[in-house]
């Protein structure tokens, strides 16, 4: 597994507790699982999306993620209704573990309150976080 | 460390059974036709099912190579935790093997039955008394099939009482089959997330417990092999919120006829009888989960019951608030008779015996070891312990390469990556089967693999070494599953 100052926690995302990332992409919210998560994971062998249409509140889980570890569930960083879900996963669950934050993104949401982006983290208040777990 | 049971031997390789053999050979002589041919109508007749074509002897070693392959606990140590690999009797599979039981067939008339009857009629009362409770049902096939029965028996009870709930209670340490078996029910899961010493406290289910919560389905002790010390203090939570406890008895081993499950709040459990009353587990199965009950929820038990009536047995589908059948006949007869023979000739002293070695065995592994492995919770644990790879992390070696290391020592590995609390978790149960030269060995094996990983941590990544296949591709057979050979 990968030392924290291996991670890559780019700084123009934004990060919950439950490690999702989400980036603001015009009035979209894109979402998907970051770096540390994936690692912790090992190898994705499944992804569990929801429907394009299905809509979340902040903290309800919307998709569930199967490693040769684990099952994990994923909680929606910010409330919303989905506009459309990654189908690569679904052939190509490793694409989380390769590219967490391209072409492994799992969904993206419109918003119900823009302003829930203020409440996650920053890239470097996720990292000082990690540092205190250790 | 000197030798190790570990060895490479000649294992021979085997093909499909389809890929052996030659048309027209056989292997068996057929007695001489003395009625007249006669040719089936065309409807009753068809292809022939694809057979291969062999002689004894390619079947007999055919079965006998794959049985090389195998590693079971006729083999050798099986410390897979929460699995209760513990050995198995062969006077069990004798009296299950006795003509009268095993030629028994299910649709008999009771009055040809008797015995078969009077052993399940029996069973229940022994499983009754070992476990504290009032009754029992020995129809669920296995541990998650009983988990429904208790499930379905709540879901009857609340439906009985007028207002059926929403919510089940599941710790954080549960197996995966708990939530599961609650979500089949229409019940929504509600984790509890244990404390600093891997139990429940009262506090968090009181935080949680409400009106709408059915009950609470718990294990204990837990997957940390950890006694839930509050279960009573718990149960009076759940009970005065209108709720039912749930016991998973998957780890029943630890407390054989030691607690008495419906003194400290439990209403309904489920005992696995391939764990603790050691019939064949894994492969060599089937199982058997008997659930149960306390009184007030004796009614609902599946039906038909077994009564007995001055010595006749019969069966009775006269409870009308029953939850009804869970399978076909009446369970798996075949393991009962393997449990009631473990029961009879362990005798109530030593089932408690044997509940008291586990215990001690997993204490003993839990401190010969705790220097060589990160323990998660270190405190007297029951009849497993859970470490972790923690140690060994700067070496970049992880539990699963230590797990797999452990084969090439002799030994099959632990439960790993569970309960899933426990970063890494590594889970020994190595119940009361064996002895202590046999754990010394597992102990020294595990001491000998912590200094591999750090001087040769290779040997690890690489392992195992010595079995006949090398480190299966996990990933790509859970993403790519080909099922079909």
């Amino acid at each position: 597994m990968k030392e924290i100052s291996e991670l890559n926690l780019p700084a123009d995302l934004r990060y919950a507790d439950d490690h999702e990332w989400a980036r603001l992409e015009e009035d979209k919210v894109r979402v998907g699982l970051d770096d540390y998560a994936q690692d912790q994971l090992g190898d994705i062998v499944f992804v569990e999306l929801p429907q394009a249409g299905d809509t979340f509140k902040k903290g309800e889980v919307f998709a569930t993620v199967e490693s040769v570890k684990a099952v994990s569930e994923c909680y929606m960083p910010v409330g919303g209704k989905i506009v459309s879900v990654n189908n690569d996963l679904e052939e190509s669950p490793e694409l989380v573990n390769n590219s967490p934050y391209g072409d492994g993104w799992f969904v993206v949401i419109n918003p119900s309150n823009p302003s829930e982006m203020d409440t996650l983290m920053t890239s470097e208040a996720c990292l000082e976080k990690l540092k205190g777990t250790e | 460390m000197k030798e190790t049971v570990g060895a490479t031997g000649l294992i021979l390789n085997e093909p499909l059974l389809w890929e052996k053999g030659k048309k027209g050979r056989c292997g068996y002589s057929l007695p001489r036709r003395d009625v007249e041919s006669f040719l089936l109508d065309n409807e009753l007749t068809g292809e022939c099912p694809d057979f291969p074509d062999l002689s004894e002897v390619d079947v007999v070693r055919h079965y006998t190579r794959l049985s090389q392959w195998n590693f079971g606990v006729d083999t050798g140590m099986y410390p897979l935790g929460s699995c209760t690999m513990k050995y198995s009797p062969k006077t069990n599979e004798r009296q299950a093997g006795l003509s009268g039981f095993a030629g028994a067939h299910p649709l008999l008339p009771t009055g040809l039955s008797q015995g078969t009857l009077k052993m399940m009629f029996e069973l229940e009362r022994y499983l009754t008394e070992i476990t504290g409770m009032d009754a029992t049902t020995l129809q669920p096939a296995a541990g998650a099939h009983g988990e429904l029965t208790g499930m379905l028996i709540i879901h009857a009870y609340h439906k009985n009482r007028g207002a059926q709930r929403s919510k089940i209670l599941v710790p954080d340490t549960a197996h995966g089959t708990n939530p599961a078996t609650a979500t089949l029910c229409g019940y929504r899961s509600v984790q509890v997330e244990s404390n600093e010493n891997g139990i429940l406290s009262a506090k968090a289910v009181a935080d949680l417990m409400d009106e709408d919560t059915a009950g609470i389905m718990l294990t204990n002790p837990n997957t940390l092999g950890l006694f839930e010390e509050n279960i009573r203090e718990i149960s009076e939570i759940v009970h005065s919120k209108g709720g039912i406890v749930y016991c998973d008895g998957a780890n029943l081993n630890a407390v054989m006829g030691i607690v008495k499950m419906g003194k400290i709040g439990v209403d309904v459990m489920h005992l696995n009888l391939h764990k603790t009353f050691s019939t064949p587990h894994g492969g060599g199965g089937p199982g058997s989960g008997p659930v149960c009950v306390k009184k007030h929820l004796e009614q609902f038990l599946p039906v038909p019951r077994i009564v007995e009536e001055k010595g006749n047995y019969a069966f009775s589908d006269n409870y009308p608030e029953s939850i009804g059948k869970m399978q076909a006949f009446h369970g798996n007869i075949g393991v009962m008779i393997k449990a009631y023979s473990y029961i009879i000739s362990m005798g109530p002293k030593d089932l408690k015996m044997a509940s008291r070695l586990a215990v001690l065995n997993a204490n003993y592994i839990k401190e010969s070891l705790k220097d060589t492995l990160d323990l998660a919770y270190d405190r007297p644990c029951m009849h497993e312990c859970v470490f972790s790879d923690e140690k060994q992390k700067d070496d970049h070696v992880t539990t699963l390469d230590m797990a797999k290391r452990l084969m090439d020592y002799g030994f099959h590995p632990p439960t790993v990556y569970f309960p899933l609390v426990v970063h890494g978790a590594i889970m020994v149960e190595p119940t009361e089967t064996e002895s202590k030269e046999d754990i010394d060995k597992f102990i020294e094996a595990f001491k000998a693999i912590a200094d591999e990983a750090r001087d040769a941590p290779d040997l690890l990544h690489n392992a195992p070494g010595k079995s006949k296949v090398r480190r299966l591709d996990e990933v790509s057979a859970a993403r790519k599953p080909c099922l079909a050979g």
